[in-house]
């Protein structure tokens, strides 16, 4: 057991939380995509390797080598120095990832260096109405007709999709082929005649979400990625990605130390809420998962940088953390109690009515990036070895 | 950067687990169940070969001198096998408290006959933890009196006891006014008994401090939950195969998703829960400032965990779990012996929040 990321690396801590009080009046705070302030900070963190650090120069990031302990140390600093680290959203995290890995030469430099700039905004064009958990199934099809596909179907739960540029999207072209090998990875703009776009509002009261409609859209054949029918290879390259995102036990840590203070603040007559033994026995509890779960991720990384095998730490993080994080921020509504019920402007309201939102949110994040019931196949078919549902006879699922 | 066992916390772990799959098998654990719990000599002294009995004794002593981390570790493999010998007590608390509190005289007669094998330390220190009751022991004019319940080792040959002070004092298991009753409960591979003292002579840990009871307390915390770890693994491990053969309805039970995500819940909460446990056992001698709070959170945790995984695993076994001729119930009582020795969840989640200011 060895704790200690090495004297560099305390040096290397240090120089970002100079730069931190440095610039902490120039990091914006809630500015919209593509804003000026929001591209800026973008630019600021990539010349210093905060953001997009391992990203070749040719592509617009920083080009430096790999290396795990740093992508930590920025990622705890920023979260300590409560400041916004770089740009997220599925282009930059799902997106470029792909590119550099399985885009053409043209593509990478067409696509990322504006990707990471923040001037180009992408949605992830994946689930549809009847292919939700069984995503391979999808439908939208793209037929190739002279140098273009023409695409027709439907996508929903696309996040920022009124706000994006571009869409990369899973579209079915082979409708022969088994059916994870007849779909295609394809790049097009959001203002091609024949998309509709209609917000999806979700439980937070939020448009995050959209459903989108293709009617007869027409891209040109070479805006894809991968080969014709690669495309659920394509996608899943780096899908992993997104789960281990989802759920961070750092942050998770954050809102427990929130959590406490939010605890000595709430009172019940003239008890404060933290000196009652029910919600403090609740508290203890979570506390002590938010422990285990950080350490697991400690664990985790350590395996990376060591290279040794620890793959259902790994597998349970996405559904540990998620489930966790709603609980926690459960408990601090039931510490509210009816002051827990504000969600809008009023003075009753708490942390401008973030727990609140965050316990919809979460429940959200239980059910995307793989619901809670996919993972629990997934760690015990692929952690604990246990066999696939046997596949149900076509002619007697479908009774009605 | 490394998070994780050594090699050589790793290899004692695969030198014990190899040594009882062969010598302390499920047949080994219910001869010893159903006799009248005197130590279980052949495990013993493979222990004691092992270097797993002197883990914590000084080398000067006889033993390896290692670290709490390097004992507690091995608690995982006992708790797998749901091994029927005095470990908690002789092997990793008495050492710790006769070493940090004890005289030289005390131990060099202590230490020494512990990393030999020869002589075996219970603990009564129920009472310095959550005590039911009115039990509890006073010290006067070199002497205890009164009582101490849920004492561990009933046929060992001396106790480690805390009185009402916090102060540490050993007694002989011959001692006069010493009147020794066994305790029957649910975990037969750990007997419990009561002693009672009328006036009992007893040998004080003249440097005993409340901070020292504490860390041992700690110390046996930590152990006890990797001992549930233990517990709690093997008992998904076999669940999963019990599953992987039961056929009912033209299949292996294991395709059955509402079994499947049974064991899937099992093996997410018992995964990260190592983690936290690393922690806490690394924490007792290197991170003393955290040790306290990680050991209430790791026994308390690993309580909540093992109980569920007691319950769901017995259930994935179907009628077969219940039954005694399985012999999966010693797991299961195992792990709600680890629940509620020396303190259950609730008690040290408050102990938790104590450490921290939030409780007073």
């Amino acid at each position: 057991m060895d704790l200690s990321y090495g004297p560099q690396y305390d040096t290397y801590r240090q120089e970002i939380r100079d730069f931190i009080e440095k610039h902490r009046d120039q990091a914006p705070r809630n500015a919209p995509l593509k804003s000026d302030p929001a591209k800026h900070w973008q630019k600021l963190l990539i010349e210093h390797g905060y953001t997009a650090r391992t990203i070749p120069k040719e592509y617009g990031g920083h080009g430096g080598e790999p290396d795990l302990l740093k992508g930590r140390i920025i990622a705890e600093e920023f979260a300590r120095g409560q400041i916004p680290g770089g740009l997220g959203g599925q282009g930059i995290s799902m997106l470029v990832p792909t590119l550099l890995e399985l885009g053409s030469e043209e593509q990478k430099r067409q696509f990322i260096p504006p990707t990471l700039a923040g001037e180009m905004v992408w949605c992830q064009g994946y689930s549809e109405p009847n292919a939700g958990s069984d995503l391979a199934s999808l439908r939208t099809s793209a037929v190739l007709d002279g140098d273009d596909w023409v695409i027709n179907g439907s996508k929903i739960w696309t996040s920022t999709a009124h706000l994006a540029d571009w869409i990369f999207c899973l579209v079915r072209t082979e409708p022969d082929a088994p059916k994870h090998q007849g779909i295609s990875f394809l790049l097009f703009r959001m203002d091609t005649p024949g998309i509709e776009i209609r917000p999806l509002v979700d439980m937070t009261l939020a448009p995050n979400f959209n459903e989108v409609f293709f009617t007869d859209v027409r891209v040109p054949k070479d805006q894809i990625v991968g080969k014709r029918g690669e495309g659920w290879y394509v996608a899943n390259a780096i899908l992993g990605h997104e789960r281990d995102s989802l759920g961070d036990p750092n942050a998770t840590l954050s809102r427990m130390t929130r959590l406490i203070e939010l605890m000595k603040e709430e009172t019940i007559g003239n008890e404060r809420i933290i000196d009652n033994p029910v919600y403090r026995d609740r508290l203890m509890k979570i506390q002590a998962r938010v422990m285990t779960l950080r350490f697991n991720d400690l664990r985790v990384l350590s395996s990376r940088l060591n290279n040794t095998d620890t793959r259902l730490a790994r597998m349970i993080s996405k559904l540990q953390g998620t489930e966790l994080r709603h609980e926690l921020e459960g408990l601090a509504i039931d510490a509210m109690g009816e002051t827990g019920l504000m969600y809008g402007p009023s003075e009753f309201l708490r942390d401008g009515g973030s727990w609140q939102n965050q316990y919809m949110y979460f429940l959200g994040l239980i059910i995307g990036g793989g619901t809670s019931q996919i993972q629990k196949n997934i760690i015990s078919e692929r952690g604990l070895g246990m066999p696939k549902e046997p596949k149900v006879d076509q002619s007697a699922a479908k009774v009605n | 950067m490394d998070f994780g066992l050594s090699e050589f916390q790793l290899s004692m772990q695969e030198n014990v687990n190899r040594f009882l799959d062969d010598e302390a098998s499920l047949d080994r654990v219910r001869e010893f169940a159903t006799t009248d719990h005197s130590l279980a000599q052949d495990i013993w002294t493979g222990l004691v070969n092992l270097g797993v009995v002197g883990v914590l004794v000084p080398e000067e002593y006889g033993g390896l001198g290692l670290s709490a981390m390097d004992a507690v570790v091995i608690g995982e493999c006992l708790g797998s096998h749901v091994t029927p010998v005095p470990f908690l007590s002789t092997c990793v608390v008495a050492p710790r408290a006769i070493e940090l509190a004890g005289s030289d005289t005390q131990k060099n007669e202590y230490l020494s006959t512990i990393a030999d094998g020869s002589k075996t330390i219970g603990l009564a220190l129920s009472e310095a933890c959550a005590p039911r009751g009115n039990a509890g022991a006073t010290f006067r004019d070199g002497k205890l009196t009164g009582t101490a319940r849920f004492v561990s080792d009933p046929h060992a040959d001396f106790w480690l006891i805390a009185d009402r002070d916090a102060q540490l004092h050993v007694i002989a298991a011959g001692a006069p006014n010493l009147e020794i009753k066994v305790m029957p409960q649910i975990d037969r591979t750990r007997p419990l008994c009561e002693l009672t003292l009328s006036g009992t002579p007893c040998d004080p840990l003249p440097n005993s401090t409340s901070d020292i009871l504490q860390h041992v307390l700690d110390v046996a915390w930590t152990a006890l939950a990797f001992d549930t770890l233990g517990a709690s693994q093997s008992m998904l491990d076999q669940a999963v195969e019990y599953a992987m053969n039961r056929e009912q309805f033209n299949r292996v039970i294991a395709s059955f998703q509402a079994v499947k995500h049974m064991c899937a819940e099992m093996a997410a909460e018992i995964e990260p829960s190592r983690a936290l446990l690393w922690y806490a056992g690394f924490a007792l001698d290197d991170v003393p400032d955290e040790a306290h709070l990680h050991a209430c959170h790791a026994k308390a945790h690993l309580a909540e965990v093992g109980t569920f995984v007691a319950k769901t695993a017995t259930v994935v076994h179907g009628g077969m779990g219940f039954t005694d001729l399985l012999g999966l119930h010693y797991w299961f009582k195992r792990i709600g012996f680890n629940r509620q020795f020396l303190g259950g969840p609730e008690w040290l989640r408050e102990q938790a929040a104590i450490a921290q200011n939030l409780a007073a």
